[in-house]
Formats: structure tokens, sequence, C-alpha cells
């Protein structure tokens, strides 16, 4: 007799894999990347392939050392490897955004047990890494090449510039990224911005963790007597707004989880921007909230349809 | 109000237009004893008898049961054990079908009250047809019958392919009206509401024109899935939350599917009880999906015989519809009175998918009507963790598998909240 396949309900399976969501989020990458080569040089495009490539590497040895099925399929380390390459300058020495690679993943997200388990984003805690480890090159941004023929600013971020009350550019240029020094991927809010809106229509993110984090960044640098605009439109904010505080690993789960996480991610930039003796906060900022979000989690549990309460067990 | 969550689906409802055909008369049929949610029947025949349609053949002294009755007229040839597509150990009758379909002797009921309403449900057999197979009588015989004051209908059909429901409401309108207005007498009940997904604008119309001058509100439902998950259609036609350990009736309602009602008024109008079912036959490959009207405990291969599907390209064979449907082994399956229909699927649909490690992205979450956390209850699951399981309300999970389908690491969270529930059951 014929026999059949036997497997529990349900029988039909959306189309969504977690290969397709790191795609989406590779897709919507693209315009920053784009827009950092043209302002930066091939020598963006040099500092990206490295890290996804060195991601992807490293990705394969760490599960075939631990005897684990393959994982670079998944397309996360890609997708790692993108996001800590948009946090690095472009001059930075490849050796350097290797060890970032190897940080990434290797100790955060394998020794953690792999994609779903890390307690940090790789890319945010591999940043932090290297800024406190190789401060000299992480902070020096080279001179954007001019293939736009417009004349470029050959010093530290915008934001340094903000802090010393030197030149800045403008805001349309800010908001452009004709004219920036920074990390590969910072370099335009619209580009950035962009890749968001694709990733909230393609519903791969929320729009409320982007949203509260940087309306938070705005209210309160207003409240505090900074240009609220430019400190939106500067530094790392909307790649980590977008791309980094939206990690599914690493922020709440509920959306009232995701409110809170992201007025701390606003609240601790802010605060290290105005007060701190860094320039920026938002890497530290996300890194933080990172680590508070199991917390978060628990805090803000569902209320089941029709649920009673459990009597405490003593 | 509160919108409860759920998913959108492709409906894939080609049958719609297909008319009810009746498959010709089996050579024989295996009727269970059990087609019902509760105790199982004992035979009340035996190997050699003649019997009947409508023929009591089944019945049981347990309050919680439904009796059987046969489907054809002919001899008794065996009394098998068999083992039902639950896993719950059973006999069945097999009936030599004599081609004559020979009625036993009946008459119309007339019923005024409760407890003649719910001798008339039972005497019809009447178990919920829409797939759970809860005892009418059961549901009809609330001891409080003060407290009802709403008789819901669930008309949802929410699950793809089936549109067996929809083929009862475009062909017996007046049944379903019928049975609605029964019920509502008896139990002295003031207000109907039909629960019908938009996606029937003719049922809609149809039961809408019928139901003028009545008490009776046709609603059209979003074409969410769960929809026609008894506590979502509840909270959708009503407004009602039906808590935790409490019966719909506890809330005043009565909830009935619409072609259980509908076999109600039939009963009624003429003492013939629930002997034949229409089931959808219909899956991603079948070229001519079909209404069949079979006589219960005609075996899936008969049917997919009659239907002409090249059994060949058939990989999985299911009992119901594809999100909450039960997988069969064989095909010597019988149909019983809760089938409604059988959904095949060929290779391309058949294999479950590879799992992957849970990514955390919330869409379980985001996903489940009843406002469980799918991600959280599969790692206390895992771990082992009673207390968590009985504290993020595991219990509640109607397993209507919308967790299971978003999840873009294709976990099997609504089979992991079934087996807790039994982990806990263990405890107890």
């Amino acid at each position: 007799m014929n026999s059949y396949i036997v497997s529990p309900s349900p029988h039909i399976r959306s189309g969504r894999t977690t290969r397709r969501i790191m795609l989406d989020v590779i897709i919507a990458l693209c315009p920053a990347l784009i827009a950092s080569i043209v302002i930066f040089g091939w020598r963006a495009l040099l500092v990206a392939a490295v890290c996804v490539g060195s991601c992807i590497l490293i990705e394969y040895l760490c599960r075939l050392v631990m005897k684990k099925e393959q994982t670079i399929g998944d397309l996360s380390a890609v997708v790692t490897g993108l996001l800590l390459a948009m946090n690095l300058p472009a001059s930075v020495p490849l050796w350097v955004a290797m060890i970032g690679c190897f940080f990434a993943i290797a100790v955060v997200k394998q020794l953690f047990g792999g994609i779903g388990q890390n307690f940090a984003n790789p890319a945010i805690a591999a940043r932090v890494l290297l800024l406190m480890s190789f401060s000299g090159y992480m902070t020096n941004f080279s001179t954007p090449q001019s293939y736009l023929g417009v004349d470029t600013v050959a010093s530290a971020t915008p934001l340094v510039q903000l802090a010393n009350g030197g030149d800045v550019p403008t805001l349309l240029q800010m908001f452009l990224g004709v004219k920036a020094s920074c990390a590969v991927g910072e370099v335009s809010a619209a580009a950035l911005l962009l890749g968001g809106i694709y990733l909230v229509i393609r519903r791969v993110i929320k729009p409320i963790t982007p949203l509260v984090f940087i309306a938070t960044v705005f209210l309160l640098s207003g409240a505090l007597g900074m240009d609220p605009v430019k400190q939106i439109l500067s530094g790392g904010l909307m790649l980590g707004a977008i791309f980094m505080a939206t990690d599914y690993t690493t922020s709440p789960s509920t959306n009232w989880g995701k409110v809170v996480f992201a007025l701390g991610c606003g609240l601790i930039t802010v605060l290290i921007r105005k007060y701190g003796s860094y320039p920026e906060g938002v890497s530290y900022a996300i890194l933080l909230m990172n680590i508070l979000t199991p917390q978060l989690d628990k805090l803000f549990v569902h209320k089941p349809l029709g649920g009673k309460k459990v009597e405490k067990h003593a | 109000m509160l919108k409860l969550n759920g998913l959108k689906l492709l409906h894939f409802k080609n049958s719609q237009d297909a008319q009810t055909v009746d498959i010709p008369l089996p050579k024989t049929v295996k009727i269970p004893m059990q087609q019902h949610m509760g105790a199982p029947c004992t035979p009340t025949v035996k190997v050699g008898d003649q019997v009947r349609v409508g023929q009591l053949i089944g019945d049981s002294d347990q309050p919680f049961s439904v009796p059987v009755h046969c489907s054809v007229s002919g001899t008794v040839t065996a009394l098998e054990d068999y083992v039902t597509s639950g896993g719950l150990p059973a006999k069945r009758v097999v009936v030599e079908t004599d081609g004559l379909q020979t009625p036993v002797e009946c008459s119309p009921h007339t019923v005024t009250n409760q407890a003649e309403l719910v001798e008339a449900a039972r005497n019809a057999g009447l178990a919920g047809l829409g797939g759970a197979g809860f005892p009418t009588h059961i549901k009809l015989g609330y001891k409080d019958v003060d407290r009802l004051d709403t008789l819901v209908i669930n008309a949802a059909e929410c699950e793809p392919y089936i549109t067996s429901d929809y083929r009862e409401m475009m062909e017996y309108p007046d049944d379903i009206i019928e049975g609605i207005q029964a019920v509502m007498k008896c139990l002295n009940i003031g207000r109907a509401y039909i629960g019908i997904e938009d996606n029937k604008p003719a049922a809609i119309a149809l039961l809408n024109q019928k139901a003028a001058g009545t008490s009776i509100r046709v609603e059209a439902l979003r074409s969410i899935y769960p929809q026609g998950a008894e506590k979502v259609i509840i909270y959708n036609t009503t407004g009602r939350i039906v808590e935790e350990g409490e019966l719909p009736a506890d809330k005043g309602v009565v909830v009935m599917n619409v072609t259980t009602v509908a076999n109600l008024s039939r009963y009624l109008r003429t003492g013939m009880p629930l002997t034949h079912k229409r089931v959808t036959v219909d899956g991603n490959f079948v070229e001519k999906p079909m209404n069949v009207r079979v006589p219960i405990g005609t075996s899936v291969e008969d049917l997919l015989n009659f239907a002409g599907i090249d059994r060949e390209r058939v990989k999985k064979a299911l009992m119901g519809g594809p999100m909450m449907g039960l997988a069969m082994e064989n095909l010597d399956t019988p149909i019983i009175k809760n089938n409604n229909a059988i959904v095949l699927f060929d290779e391309a649909e058949a294999e479950a998918p590879h799992t992957t490690a849970c990514i955390r992205c919330g869409r379980c979450i985001d996903v489940c009507p009843m406002n469980l956390m799918p991600a959280n209850l599969e790692k206390a699951f895992d771990a082992g963790d009673k207390e968590e399981l009985e504290r993020l309300k595991v219990g509640l999970c109607i397993n209507c598998g919308s967790c299971t389908y978003v999840c873009p690491a294709k976990r099997n969270l609504a089979q992991k909240h079934q087996l807790a529930k039994a982990m806990l059951r263990r405890k107890k």
C-alpha cells in the first residue's frame, strides 16, 4: 500500500526564510554602499569586500571546528560583514577590519551559539572593540576623494567638528552625503533612509524602533540646546537606528519592548554626545541596550487573550 | 475594539463553484464508533445484521458521546478494531451495501424547549461538523439556559481550499435559517449572528436576503486566519472574550457550525439523522476540485477514485485543511462526520521544510490570535520549564498553526505547544 508523508500541521508555510530576510537587509544596504563608493572611492568597496569575505570564511571555519551544521547559507555572516564595513572608516587597514570580523563572528556570534543566540549585535560589538583598541585607525577619516567634482573636507567627523565648533557641512550636504568624513556607511542619510524604507515595505523591520530612536535623539538634543537636525543627520545614528537597533536577536521581541529599547538607545546616544568624552555614542548606546534586552523581554510579555493571572508559587 | 492578530493566507477556494455531487454508492463502508469528542460508542449491531440508512448502529451510555447511525443499507460483515486518526482505539462497523439505500422509518420532530432540542440533537447524531466534533447536544444542553442570549453560527471557513460550508450556504440557505430559528426558540435566545469571511460575498448576500425580517444578522468578517476559531469568532461577532477555563456558554454564547445547524433542521423536518457528509476534494495539483456528498464511512480511497485523482502524484493527503488538517498515512481511512475536506499535495508542497535556528524575529508573537508568545513557549518547552509554560499560558494555544506558518526558520512551534500541553497533563 502507498504510504504518504506524515507531519504535524500546518502543512503550508510562508515563503519567508531567514535567508530571504538577510538578503533583504543586504539589498537595503546597497544604496548606502554605493553612496560610500561614490564619496570614498573603491577603497570603501574593498573594505566591504574584505569584511564580507572574512566573515563568511570565519563563520565557515567556526562551524567546521565546532562540528555544527553549516550556516553560511543563511547570509547572516554577509550582513554582519557589510554592517561592520559600514562602521569602519574607508582608510582602515585591512588587517584591523579582519580582526573586527573575527571578533564579531567567532567571539560574539559563534561562541554564544551562532545565529539567534548572540547577546550583542556582532557588528556593533566589533566596532566598539576596534574603537577601543585601534582608536587611531578608527578615527582617521581619510580625505574623501572627489568623484563628483565637489570640494570635500579633510578632517574628523561632522560630530567632532560640531563639538569643536568648527566648519561643518550644510544640512543638505549632510543629508545627501556629498561632503562628509565618517565611517563608510554613515556617509549618506538619504541612502540609509532609502534602505530603511525598503525594509519596512518588505516587512523585515518595524518602523517603530528607528522612529523612536531618532525622535528621542531629535527631541532630547534639542532640549539640551544642541542642533537637533544636525544631530540626527550626523554620525552613525541613521545607520544604527535603521540597521543595528532593529537586529532581531539583540532587541526585544514585543512592540512595547522595542519602544523602551529605542528610547534607551536615543537617551544614551545624546548623553554620550553631550556629556561624554567621545563625540559619538550610537554604538555604545545600542550595545548597552543589547545587554538589557533579556530584561526588557521579561518585562514586556503579552497578556494572552482571556488568560487569568497565575498565582505566584512561593 | 481590540483587533485580534491573524494571518493573511492565500485562499485557494478553487472548489467554491463546484456544486455538490453524490458519490456512487461504495461497495462497503466502515463506520467508526468514534467520530466525535468524547467516549466512543459500542456497536449495537452484530455481524450478519441487516441494516438500513439512518439506523442506530452505535451508542454509548456516557453522556459525553454521540450516537452513530448507518449511512447505507446492507449487511454488517465485520466489527473491526482500528485506531482513529486522533490515535484512539475504537471499533468500526463494516457494512456491505445492498444498493437499495432503504431508509429506516422516520418522521418529523417538533421541538419547543431545551430538553426536546437536546434530545433531537443527540438522536440526529450531531457533533460539531466544523472539525472539532464537540457533541452538539452537550453544547445545547448548557444547564444555565437563562444565561444564553446569543447564537453564533460559525461560517467563517477560514482554512484554505475548503468550501464545504460555503456550498451548504449556497445550496441549503433555508435549512440554515430554520435550524437557527429552532435553536433560538428552544433556548430562548434573542439574537443570532452568522459569521462569514468576506471572501464569500455570494453567501453573505444570499443569507442576508434569507435572514431579512428575522433577528438573525449576517456578519461579514475580515478574511484573517483563524477567523473561524471559536474564541476568535465569538470575539469578532459579539465582542466577548471567553476566558481561560470557560465555555462559550459561560459568556452567554452558543456557537454552532453552519453545516451542523443545517443538519439539525433537516433532522427536525425529516427525522433522518446525519448519515452523509459533504467533503471538498482539492489540493495544489488537483485539476478538477469537487464537493462530494459521501455516506459516512466511505473510504478516502473510494472518494479519490471518484474524484479522478492521479494517485501517483499524491505525496501528502490531509484530512481537513492545510493549516489544521491531519496528514493520513494511508487512504483506507473512512470519512467521518467532522471531515470537511480531503486536501492533497504533490511533492511541491508535501515535504516539511528544513528547520533552522530561531532568529528571534518575533513574527510568531505578532501573529498569534491568542496573543501568546510562541518563541518563548518553545524555549520553555525545550528547557522542560513547566512553571514558565503555565505562566505563558500554553494551555490557551488553539493549535491554529499561524506561528509555524510565519516562522522564517521553519520551526514547528505549534507542534511544540501541543507537546508542552501533554507534558503539563502528565505532571498532574
